[in-house]
């Protein structure tokens, strides 16, 4: 398992890096496969609404209806009806793409389950949205797909008499059925987007909007295609004959062929199961993931930094029980929590420069606490002794640099390290620069890891890495797995550049004072 | 968190990605009504044979004491079980068997009509069609019976139905 999904992360990183280049890392499309489908959806809204106000509910008048939107009227909702149909299609990929990518990328077991369980359902909903969609028609497909729909609701054995009998010939064909459905294409459909919304609700602001350059690149080519390819119906549905070759829509019908090819019960079973699995996956196995983030109230005065910067929303700010002359301070849910120590690096109490004592900061994670990351960075520092360029490298645990080097201190996300971090290691002389070295700008394991970095870096976002810091001696890489080869470059060339730079004036080495072991919160 | 868009220096990015936007869209176009796929064979029709209906209800008289101890409103002269008896169906095409069967009553008690829907796909050509039922097991033989001759054209759909107001079997 860990080797096929190693495997597919890396052929996603791979594609995407060829996608930057199109498009840009900022928007690249299947770094925002979630925020397109969102895109999607509101594209299927829009061009439904309008289709409906030329569109005749009755089955007698549907197809007449939708020939001449289609024909006479091409240019709007001959468009809109494409418009429709393609985006329901795109959305079938982009769902699929963007469930493999967060498997590949393991962001849906452990804390992240609810998205993904979510997601499960979602799929069902998008199915059974375009399977209405098509019954509206009422073309030869359509009349296909209400058989074949029909004969495998009638193996369940629900319905008083087999609703497969409203199909069976012209004069069995009933107009209230037809109303069902036009029912059913819109309320399913405002189910989906119930659940889309649920499906979001444990992220923090979750991107639902693609950035405006891959929105309008989106909207652009699905209206050229709808141009050039547009959707057409396959002859009006007569019960007297049926269809013998159709045009099926292999996104959303694919399920058809297959319905009529293998015996119901295979079908309901196959369903059932694949479902369960699905459903499932976050547990088998489950993630083994640090404990939760934990605060030091003492510590802590209530800023919220922690609460804004934490990717999962699982950070809120309460009203102060310790007596403490602050307003609030902050709690963890830690069913949410997902480890990636972001919280750390934003509070303002987490700072590497002490005199002596314990080292305590507002918010820490139990298993990789701030005195244990100070402490490794020294003895990372020691591997680099007697170089010339001494380079220190703060990774993270899903980009390039995520194996164990000499020099290289790997953390859950870079954005946990933090700004005073680079500040201690380059003023106290533990190296001649810092190298962060991230996972691809285009996407951040952690979801916000790389723009937080880059903000406190700009000194944009609290905290900010201080003036004072020679900005020559720090390097970020953005480098997703498969970019080994550049971050060595890359880290290589950093190497000649400090090893030609004069020591740093302004920096000292730790006194005795500052080399004593740390006492964790834990140990005392 | 949504930075303003710089669009200065993003043409190259507009235009390559939307070229393989539009390649994607075409594909799936193309992908929403091709390849065709080959529901029924050529040159064969669909007969369907589908209906509900009811089969008898087991019941015998009441004696003179049970009728004595009902209120008189009550006092039907028959009881009845709830459970309806199956229905037996057989359908031969040019006197070869194609369905028989045995259809139990719908509901939990069995109190409902019994009802079948199957599909028998035969070549296009001529056929002679002949229909039993059987609704009250307590009659030897058959309750209804009938008889079609029928000119199925290729892809057409013929359902056998049967009308149980008049108790007679039809084709539509
Ligand atoms: C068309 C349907 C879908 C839409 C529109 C959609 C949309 C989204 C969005 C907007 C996000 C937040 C991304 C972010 O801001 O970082 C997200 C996250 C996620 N989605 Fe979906 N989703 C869909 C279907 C699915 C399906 C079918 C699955 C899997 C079964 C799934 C699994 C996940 C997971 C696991 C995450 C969380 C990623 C994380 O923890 O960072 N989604 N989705
Ligand atoms: S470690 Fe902190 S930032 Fe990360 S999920 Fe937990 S509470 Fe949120
Ligand atoms: S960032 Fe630190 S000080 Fe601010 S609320 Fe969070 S724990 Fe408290």
């Amino acid at each position: 398992m860990t080797a096929l999904r190693a495997w597919v992360r890396n052929g996603f990183d791979r594609a995407e890096r060829v996608l930057d280049r199109a498009f840009g890392p900022d928007w690249n499309p299947l770094a925002q496969l979630g925020p397109i489908g969102w895109f999607l959806f509101w594209t299927v809204a829009v061009s439904g609404i309008y289709l409906f106000i030329f569109f005749d509910t009755g089955v007698t008048q549907a197809y007449a209806s939708i020939e001449w939107l289609t024909k006479d009227h091409w240019w709007h909702a001959g468009i809109a009806r494409s418009l429709h149909r393609y985006a329901s299609d795109l959305m079938v990929v982009v769902m699929f793409l963007h469930l493999a990518r967060e498997w590949a990328m393991d962001r849906y077991r452990g804390k992240r389950w609810f998205s993904w369980l979510t997601g499960v359902f979602v799929i069902w909903f998008v199915y059974l949205s375009g399977i209405t969609g098509y019954w509206l028609v009422w073309d030869r497909l359509a009349q296909y797909v209400a058989m074949i729909t029909t004969e495998l609701l009638d193996t369940l054995g629900i319905f008083a008499e087999p609703i497969a009998r409203n199909f069976l010939s012209p004069q069995s064909l009933s107009s209230r059925f037809f109303t069902l459905m036009v029912f059913l294409h819109i309320a399913i459909p405002l189910l989906l987007l119930l659940l889309m919304w649920i499906h979001i609700q444990r992220i923090t602001e979750a991107r639902t909007k693609p950035p405006r350059g891959l929105a309008a690149i989106t909207l652009g080519s699905l209206v050229a295609g709808s141009l050039i390819l547009p959707a057409t119906s396959q002859g009006p549905a007569d019960l007297a004959s049926l269809p013998q070759s159709l045009g099926i829509d292999w996104f959303l019908l694919s399920l058809y062929p297959v319905i009529e090819s293998v015996p119901a019960g295979a079908i309901w079973a196959g369903v059932l199961v694949f479902t369960l699995l699905l459903a499932g996956l976050p547990w088998l196995p489950r993630r083994r993931e640090g404990a939760a983030a934990e605060v030091f109230l003492d510590h802590c005065n209530g800023c919220s930094r922690c609460v804004a910067d934490c990717p999962y929303a699982a950070i809120t700010l309460v009203p102060r029980s310790d007596g403490l002359p602050f307003t609030h301070e902050v709690e963890v849910n830690a069913d949410r929590c997902v480890s990636c120590g972001i919280c750390m690096g934003s509070c303002p109490s987490s700072t590497p420069f002490r005199r002596s004592g314990p080292l305590i900061t507002g918010i820490d994670l139990p298993d990789r606490p701030l005195a244990e990351v100070r402490a490794e960075v020294i003895e990372a520092a020691a591997a680099l002794e007697g170089m010339p360029g001494r380079v220190m490298t703060l990774a993270c645990a899903h980009g390039a640099a995520a194996e164990a080097a000499p020099g290289r201190v790997v953390l859950p996300c870079v954005a946990m390290a933090p700004p005073s971090l680079i500040d201690f290691i380059i003023s106290r002389d533990l190296a001649d620069g810092v190298a962060v070295a991230g996972c691809a700008e285009r996407d951040c394991f952690n979801r916000f890891g790389v723009a937080w970095t880059r903000a406190r870096f700009e000194r944009s976002r609290d905290p900010y890495l201080r003036q004072r810091v020679p900005r020559e001696r720090v390097l970020t890489v953005w480098a997703g797995p498969t970019e080994t080869v550049r971050l060595q470059k890359e880290l290589g060339s950093f190497t000649s550049r400090l090893g030609a730079m004069p020591a740093f004036a302004g920096a000292r080495s730790l006194d005795a004072e500052e080399t004593a072991p740390a006492e964790t919160e834990a140990a005392k | 968190m949504t930075a303003r868009t710089d669009w200065r220096g993003r043409g190259r990015h507009l235009a390559l990605g939307g070229a393989l936007s539009l390649v994607v869209v075409l594909a799936a176009a193309a992908l929403s009504a091709w390849p065709a796929w080959q529901s029924l064979p050529p040159d064969t029709a669909l007969l369907r044979l589908s209906f509900t209906h009811s089969g008898v209800r087991n019941c015998r008289d009441r004696t003179e004491e049970e009728l004595a101890k009902l209120p008189p409103n009550m006092r039907n002269s028959q009881i009845c079980d709830r459970r309806r008896a199956p229905v037996r169906v057989e359908m031969d095409v040019d006197g070869q068997t194609v369905i028989a069967a045995d259809l139990p009553p719908s509901g939990l008690a069995g109190s409902g009509p019994s009802r079948i829907y199957r599909r028998v796909e035969l070549p296009a050509g001529s056929y002679h069609l002949t229909l039993r039922m059987r609704d009250d097991p307590s009659v030897a033989g058959f309750t209804q019976e009938a008889a079609f001759d029928i000119d199925l054209s290729p892809a057409e759909s013929l359902a056998v139905d049967f009308d149980a107001t008049t108790g007679r079997f039809f084709l539509h």
